[in-house]
């Protein structure tokens, strides 16, 4: 088993299976956001919410995700130290746009965007909720259920910056997962020609629907408030 | 046409390289890149000056010897082809034309613009025999084999080992070499005994030899002279997976 992780197919599959997992609790978690755009008095925001932090399932999740997150990021950066040894002498002159998509080349630094907004976004909200708490929550609070819907709202409204921190971040994730959804699958040897267009299709559209869905939140949360 | 071109010259593996800049004159469009380069030399010899070396052998694009990163290029500015292959008219009078070698970790520089790519040859021993029977040639169609898998073998068996796809790759992955190797095989009943055992051995080869971890960027696809498709890197994954999760 040692050997097969040492290998590079191996870190690369942990790659590929970690970051499908990331993926599916994006699209959980965008569903329950989602609700903050259906209902503005933010019940049902709030009641997903409540029913997420409750449920004991989540519980067990929660360190699985912990795990998943630091297993991509432990091997994404193993793999691009040790790519960045493979070519002592670099070229003089290296074309690379007409080969190549600028994501599938930046997939590193792309996460590491993507890593600045998570920390920025878990201290933000998740850290309130789960740990501090936060005056907000409990303005108004129905019995067991938390204002969460007032705590996100309001920081949105009251800060621009934090705002376009969101749309950088989304924007930084959907170009991740515009080159990782095939190849992901590549990876893990689930592609040939068929599929190959198949999945960059499906990739797009789950692409622009992640970082399209986690972007209009906080803006719509914005400009209906100038409204 | 005339042309300035920007060359890497390196004495030997040990020596730090350099670039020298050479005018050249009067190159026919009609002429192939290495002819180009070895009128170039001619000129060089009759100042009295080292001739730049490179590496080639057929000259029909079909051993994989000639290399040369060209504008940028695995190559040069053509689709699927090699340099042996590249036209002076694809380059326009007065261009400045830069020549590098390949650049990878697993092919160091012999000397100017020749590399060792013996790492390949490596890879491919490693891999193995197949358990064929000698002797007389089999009888045609003895072995049934489904007209889909014959053709897509003979396009992994298209490649001739020039390393574009290791010079291209911006991780100087040599996967797309390997993948034609393990797939040209195991789609065949003929390779299928050791298919388990050659995508393993060529594997950890692969990666003790210093080659880059392949991120998918597909770059060796679109500069492979053959036209290898990234569907063989699928399959050496799928391969590779099956091997270790088998006990
Ligand atoms: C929610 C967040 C994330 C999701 C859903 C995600 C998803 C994925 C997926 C599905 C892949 C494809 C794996 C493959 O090519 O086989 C991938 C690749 C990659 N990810 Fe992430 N990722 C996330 C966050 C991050 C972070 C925080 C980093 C690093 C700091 C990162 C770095 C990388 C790198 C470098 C690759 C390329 C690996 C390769 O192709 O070898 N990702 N990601
Ligand atoms: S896969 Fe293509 S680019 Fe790579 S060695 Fe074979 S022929 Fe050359
Ligand atoms: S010299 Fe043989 S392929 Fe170019």
């Amino acid at each position: 088993m040692s050997s097969f992780l040492n290998s590079s197919i191996g870190k690369k599959f942990l790659m590929s299976l970690s970051g499908l997992f990331l993926l599916s609790f994006l699209l959980v978690h965008l569903i329950l956001n989602s609700f903050i755009l259906f209902d503005n008095t933010g019940e049902l925001f709030n009641q997903a919410a409540h029913f997420m932090a409750a449920n004991p399932i989540i519980k067990v999740v929660e360190p699985v995700l912990a795990i998943g997150f630091i297993l991509h990021i432990l091997y994404a950066i193993i793999l691009t130290l040790h790519n960045l040894t493979t070519r002592p002498v670099g070229y003089n002159k290296q074309k690379q746009a007409h080969a190549s998509s600028w994501s599938s080349r930046n997939m590193f630094v792309l996460g590491l965007v993507v890593l600045t907004f998570l920390v920025i976004h878990v201290a933000n909200f998740f850290w309130k909720i789960k740990f501090t708490g936060h005056e907000l929550l409990e303005h108004g609070m129905v019995g067991e259920v938390e204002n969460t819907y007032l705590l996100v709202t309001t920081f949105f409204i009251d800060w621009w910056w934090i705002v376009a921190v969101y749309v950088i971040g989304s924007v930084a994730l959907g170009l991740h997962l515009y080159h990782s959804i095939w190849a992901a699958f590549q990876t893990l040897g689930l592609s040939n020609q068929l599929w190959r267009r198949r999945l960059n299709r499906f990739g797009l559209l789950v692409s622009i629907l992640i970082a399209g869905g986690f972007a209009v939140i906080p803006l719509w949360v914005k400009i209906s408030s100038l409204l | 046409m005339d042309l300035t071109l920007k060359v890497w010259r390196q004495d030997n593996a040990k020596a730090k390289g350099r670039f020298e800049n050479y005018q050249i004159k009067n190159i026919s469009p009609d002429s192939s890149f290495l002819e180009m380069i070895d009128e170039l030399n001619e000129q060089l010899i009759q100042e009295d000056k080292e001739p730049v070396a490179f590496d080639h052998d057929c000259r029909e694009g079909i051993c994989g010897m000639c290399s040369l990163f060209i504008n940028g290029r695995a190559h040069g500015p053509d689709e699927e082809i090699t340099t042996c292959q590249l036209h002076m008219r694809k380059f326009k009078d007065g261009d400045t034309i830069v020549i590098e070698p390949w650049r990878a970790n697993g092919f160091p520089v012999i000397k100017d613009l020749m590399v060792d790519r013996q790492a390949f040859d490596k890879i491919l021993q490693s891999g193995g025999f197949i358990s064929a029977n000698t002797g007389n040639a089999p009888d045609a169609n003895a072995i049934p084999i489904g007209k889909d898998k014959a053709e897509e073998s003979m396009d992994a068996a298209a490649c001739i080992g020039c390393g574009a796809c290791v010079a291209t790759c911006k991780n100087s992955s040599a996967m797309l070499f390997v993948s034609s190797k393990v797939s040209q095989l195991a789609l065949l009943p003929q390779g299928k005994h050791e298919a388990v055992r050659r995508a393993k051995a060529m594997v950890d080869k692969m990666d003790e030899l210093g080659f880059g971890h392949c991120t998918n960027t597909g770059a060796c696809e679109v500069e492979c002279p053959k036209g290898i498709s990234l569907d063989h890197i699928s399959r050496l994954n799928r391969e590779f997976l099956l091997a270790n999760l088998k006990p």
